[in-house]
């Protein structure tokens, strides 16, 4: 009966639309003896693809989410399951108008054309049988459509059958995966045992509880999304197809219809989120319909048919028009929106790609699998990345909470700097208590509470006066304070005190530990100890997987210094790398140390009223790091910069963080210190200054050189993404990362506007900006240079635009305003001789 | 179908619940009777709270208002269901005058007992005709046609009267988007009446022995096209 081998290269767990993409890809890729397991009946085993309504947006503000999209498209069509129908997201309100300007922005940035804002008349042409009276516009997409997606699924199996490469067994269940040496090495299943060094986990809502069989967590969670079924239409009777008028997204009450042959879908995000457990989801034997389409739930819906009558009288209100068929089905949801693939941080050789919808699926399946056979995908998937996970983010109360709250954000309106309500107040610094006392605007990062300005630094404005730049428009406005400028201002004049507990820091040690770090980063790190090194880290095609600081405090022993947001990815990546002799461990000290960070020019006068060590010039040289005596706490001090002032990392036991935090407190008085928020050092310091950050300038799908970053010579040990490097160095760059400034903030209406990061540069006429490997031209990172007074932006431009002076455009809410380009390459904007951070 | 661990009640964990096919027909009997002929339809249900989402599924396709007499959950056996509807329906008669006609599923789709509609009719002191395929009526009369062998039983009966009908009496309609949400506005009497002493009690369920069938795959594609032919032909139908 069983036609499993017992020996595989990969399984990969449940046929959905990822499970069957992953297995083809691998396969295309040159893989052979895979083997695709599902405990379902094929081709719809009972999951979430079973019942998906199958159509697919193309824009996305997330550039990732968008690649990814666009990706699945291109497979889809290439099946000849794609079904071009168009798609219209309506707007209700004024804020969902402005709210649609910036999808046209975004689909400018990420290259999706054609799309255009249309008038409630068109919306009716494109949309017979709309309310035009209740929406204001609408934007819409004529590349949106509908897919088969059991058939795609079927389709991509087939194909990898028939290339002898796939072994494919339905109803077959995973009974165990059995981990040794946290390497997985056999898969347990009703039809025999599987030994394979290679499991991935495409189980949709159930990969929660297959990856626990391997010790391992997917943070996802199962939660409802009704939809109902209404028909027949009269209008729709002798539908050829199964579209034939574009869908349209609801926005504003968070629903949407669609065609469907004879019928009109009705589905909703708008309902009160209604999570389960995987635990929740019943055998197919004891499922009412599928495993993955519960009882529909009529109360949840009550609101949202009022919105659908709203919209679509016509239809919705007709008699004849009944209910046909109502679920409430069951998707996945994860704490931050995003996918969970990549291979599991907890068992080696244990991949993950869950929580992917239809419209993501395909090219998730080939992104997963181009990883796990050349070690990246081409599409850079760091915010999905499994291993983004900290820990408290992988626990049940923080995924509900989170997946809850997103919920009803799905066609939300979600400001780019729009914190999270839930499951705060995780991580605190050891002075939060002074910093809650200073009245601290908290952001979280990475779960830890960080101030990004202080309410009690309000004296600073009228100090600086004109000089701290303030914005009318309420949406620049939100989650932004005049403060950070004045902050900035203060750190610039004086001196600024930042909370960095944020930071993620992990140690390495022992006999094999220069080997370690060396083979992970572009920088030299045989460097004497009492150094702090700055570096790059590449992916094997020389694109940025990150870049972060390495101290070396011994001989064997160097100290990872990086962000919260890339902290866990960055820990797997170095353990991944560690010498399989033992001969280096690693260390995370994330929760052991906390940091201070101490700028400005009175930096060094402030440190010196605290301390007896010598920490002059001569004494303390930039890009040293070494321990002194702040009275009775012993600190790790590293002379180094992110703000471009002179100043230091101060690295304590966090049980004596609040001693040290008081301690400079009380020697900065005198010198006008003021406490700084993460404003000033994610934004306007590292501006001003043009320093990258990882995620917004530093991607996988950049190189060194791009970026402006390569050193004059590359160290002669290997590294990862080294041969990549040396071939970049050779060839001219497609594009430089450039630092633009705003030369007219001035919108038609006459309010000054201020951009926030991800929006098109474009030629002064409008025109897109695109380099030669294809890459849109976008506002990498955008804020304040409260010193330089400018509002700046940067962007990777193709080289006839990356030149000094050039005159570009960036498009901003529905407007152009002309931007001017102030640094080709990463010559700092303000004082470019680094001066202040040498001095 | 899963029994839970005590072989009392069905494990219904997993399961929505729905109007059994036969009342849904009588409910949908009662909508068309009154859109034709004018008048009241009420819908009548003894059950959990729960039991509240079924009487809003038959207001939703057009009974005016509802009767839920509501009970704790457990297992109510058919004389104390039919005891309490009697009651439910006599308050309701006394106050308006009796209803000219009451249908009920013949049998109900889990316990399968026949018998409530029979106990309410005796309750009642009306004439009863059961297994109705088709329902018309006549004046102050009302004709039932029962499906026999060969051919049809008719019954006119005077109303008021109990009738007991069957699934495929009529085509049930899909509510419509307005008609749910009128129904979310309809009124629900609830009551919670109490349980005569049960002279019949359930000992346990079980569920029987498989009936051996199985399916069995021919092919797929054009190649299955020989097995399909060669089946019809041993079956008869080819």
């Amino acid at each position: 009966m069983s036609n499993l081998p017992a020996h595989a290269r990969a399984v990969v767990i449940g046929c959905g639309i990822v499970g069957n993409s992953v297995a083809y890809h691998l396969c295309r890729l040159g893989w052979r003896d895979v083997v695709l397991l599902d405990k379902g009946p094929l081709p719809n085993p009972g999951g979430s693809t079973g019942h998906a309504s199958n159509f697919i947006y193309l824009v996305d503000h997330s550039k990732e989410m968008t690649a990814l999209t666009v990706e699945s498209v291109n497979q889809y069509k290439e099946m000849g399951v794609f079904t071009q129908s168009g798609g219209v997201e309506v707007a209700r309100t004024k804020e969902r108008m402005q709210e649609l300007t910036r999808r046209m922005a975004s689909a400018a940035a990420w290259g999706i054309e054609p799309v255009s804002l249309v008038s409630p008349a068109v919306v009716k042409d494109l949309v017979p049988f709309i309310n035009e009276t209740i929406i204001l516009g609408g934007f819409y997409t004529p590349g949106v459509g509908v897919v088969d997606s059991l058939r795609a699924g079927t389709i991509m199996r087939d194909r990898a059958q028939a290339s002898g490469a796939l072994t494919v067994a339905a109803k077959t269940e995973v009974l165990g995966i059995d981990v040794k040496d946290g390497h997985v090495r056999c898969v347990r299943t009703t039809a025999g045992d599987i030994e394979a060094d290679t499991v991935v986990i495409t189980c949709g809502v159930w990969s929660p509880r297959v990856a626990r069989m391997a010790g391992a967590r997917i943070p996802l969670t199962p939660a409802v999304h009704q939809m109902i079924d209404v028909g027949p239409v009269p209008r729709f009777a002798g539908a050829k197809g199964d579209i034939e008028v574009p869908i349209v997204r609801d926005m504003d009450t968070n629903m949407y219809e669609r065609q469907a042959g004879g019928d009109l879908e009705i589905g909703s995000y708008a309902h009160r989120p209604i999570l389960y457990d995987p635990e929740d989801i019943p055998p197919i034997e004891r499922a009412a319909l599928s495993p993955t389409e519960f009882p529909f739930t009529q109360p949840d819906f009550e609101l949202q048919m009022q919105h659908a009558l709203e919209l679509v009288p016509e239809i919705v209100g007709d008699e004849r028009v009944g209910v046909k068929y109502a679920i409430n089905g069951i998707l996945s949801l994860t704490p931050d929106g995003m996918p969970v693939l990549g291979e599991s941080p907890d068992v080696k050789g244990l991949w993950s790609a869950a929580a992917v919808w239809v419209k993501e699926g395909p090219g998730t399946g080939k992104a997963l699998a181009e990883w796990m056979v050349h070690g990246e995908s081409e599409i850079d998937l760091h915010s999905s990345d499994i291993a983004r996970f900290h820990e408290h983010q992988k626990t049940r109360s923080h995924v509900r909470a989170r997946a809850a709250e997103g919920f009803n954000k799905t066609y939300g309106i979600v400001h780019p700097s729009e914190q999270w309500a839930s499951n705060r107040n995780v991580r605190l610094a050891p002075f939060h208590g002074r910093e809650r006392e200073l009245g601290a605007m908290f952001f979280e990062a990475a779960g830890w509470e960080r101030p990004m300005w202080y309410e009690s630094n309000a004296p600073l404005l009228e100090e600086f006066g004109d000089r701290v730049n303030r914005r009318t428009a309420e949406w620049e406005s939100r989650w932004w304070s005049p403060l950070i400028n004045a902050e900035h201002l203060a750190m610039r004049e004086r001196a600024g005190l930042f909370d960095l507990s944020a930071f993620t820091i992990f140690d390495i040690t022992g006999p094999g530990a220069l080997g370690a770090v060396q083979a992970v980063t572009l920088r030299q790190m045989d460097v004497p100890a009492g150094r702090n090194v700055y570096t790059p880290v590449l992916s094997p095609s020389g694109g940025f997987k990150s870049d972060l600081t390495i101290m070396r405090l011994g001989d064997e022993h160097f100290r990872v210094v990086t962000g919260g947001a890339a902290g866990m990815s960055d820990k797997k990546w170095f353990a991944d790398h560690l010498p399989a002799d033992g001969t280096a461990q690693l260390f995370d000290m994330t929760s052991a140390m906390t940091t201070i960070g101490l700028w400005g020019p009175r930096a060094r006068d402030i440190l010196a009223a605290a301390t007896a060590d010598d920490v002059s010039n001569e004494g303390f040289k930039f890009g040293a790091c070494r321990t002194i005596d702040v009275d009775t706490v012993r600190v790790l001090a590293s002379r180094i910069s992110y703000v471009g002032d002179l100043g230091w990392e101060l690295y304590v036991p966090i049980d004596q963080g609040l001693k040290l935090w008081d301690m400079l407190w009380e020697a900065g008085r005198p010198f006008g210190m003021a406490a700084c928020g993460i404003g000033v050092y994610g934004t306007t310091g590292r501006l001003e200054k043009c320093y990258r950050a990882h995620g917004n300038e530093l991607e996988t799908e950049y190189n060194v050189v791009e970026a402006g970053m390569q050193a004059p010579r590359v160290k002669s040990e290997d590294f990862v993404g080294r041969e990549a490097h040396l071939r970049h160095r050779e060839e001219a760059p497609a594009a430089v990362l450039c630092t633009l400034t705003v030369d007219d903030h001035k919108s038609k209406s006459g309010e000054k506007r201020y951009m926030l990061g991800r929006e098109p540069i474009l030629r002064r006429d409008g025109a897109p900006v695109v380099d030669r490997k294809g890459r849109r031209s976008y506002v990498t990172s955008a804020g304040a240079g409260p010193s330089v007074g400018k509002h700046i932006l940067m962007s990777y431009l193709p080289p006839e635009h990356a030149t000094l002076g050039g005159e570009l455009s960036v498009q901003y809410m529905g407007e152009r305003y002309p931007v001017t380009v102030a640094v080709v390459g990463s010559t700092p904007l303000f004082d470019p001789e680094n001066t202040r951070i040498r001095s | 179908m899963v029994l839970a661990a005590d072989s009392m009640s069905l494990e219904t964990r997993h399961l929505g619940f729905t109007i059994s096919p036969h009342e849904e027909c009588g409910v949908e009997e009662a909508v068309r009777l009154i859109e034709a002929s004018g008048g009241e339809s009420v819908v009548l249900t003894l059950g959990p709270i729960e039991a509240a989402e079924q009487l809003r599924d038959a207001m939703a396709i057009g009974i005016d208002r509802a009767i839920h007499l509501q009970t704790d959950g457990g297992e109510w056996d058919p004389e104390s269901t039919a005891a309490a509807i009697v009651d439910a329906v006599g308050a309701e008669e006394s106050a308006s005058g009796p209803f000219d006609l009451i249908f009920f599923g013949n049998e109900s789709a889990d316990a399968g007992g026949f018998q409530v509609g029979l106990r309410v009719a005796r309750g009642l002191g009306r004439p009863a005709v059961t297994g109705v395929k088709k329902v018309t009526v006549e004046g102050t009369s009302v004709r039932c046609e029962q499906e026999v062998d060969g051919g049809r039983d008719v019954y006119v009966v005077p109303m008021p009267a109990v009738v007991t009908v069957k699934e495929g009496l009529n085509l049930p309609r899909y509510p419509s988007v307005p008609g749910r949400m009128r129904a979310g506005r309809k009124p629900v009497a609830v009551s919670a009446p109490a349980r005569t002493q049960a002279r019949l009690e359930l000992e346990r369920l079980v569920v029987p022995a498989g009936q051996g069938r199985r399916a069995e795959l021919l092919g797929s594609g054009p190649s299955a096209a020989p097995a399909v032919v060669e089946m019809m032909r041993r079956i008869g139908v080819a």
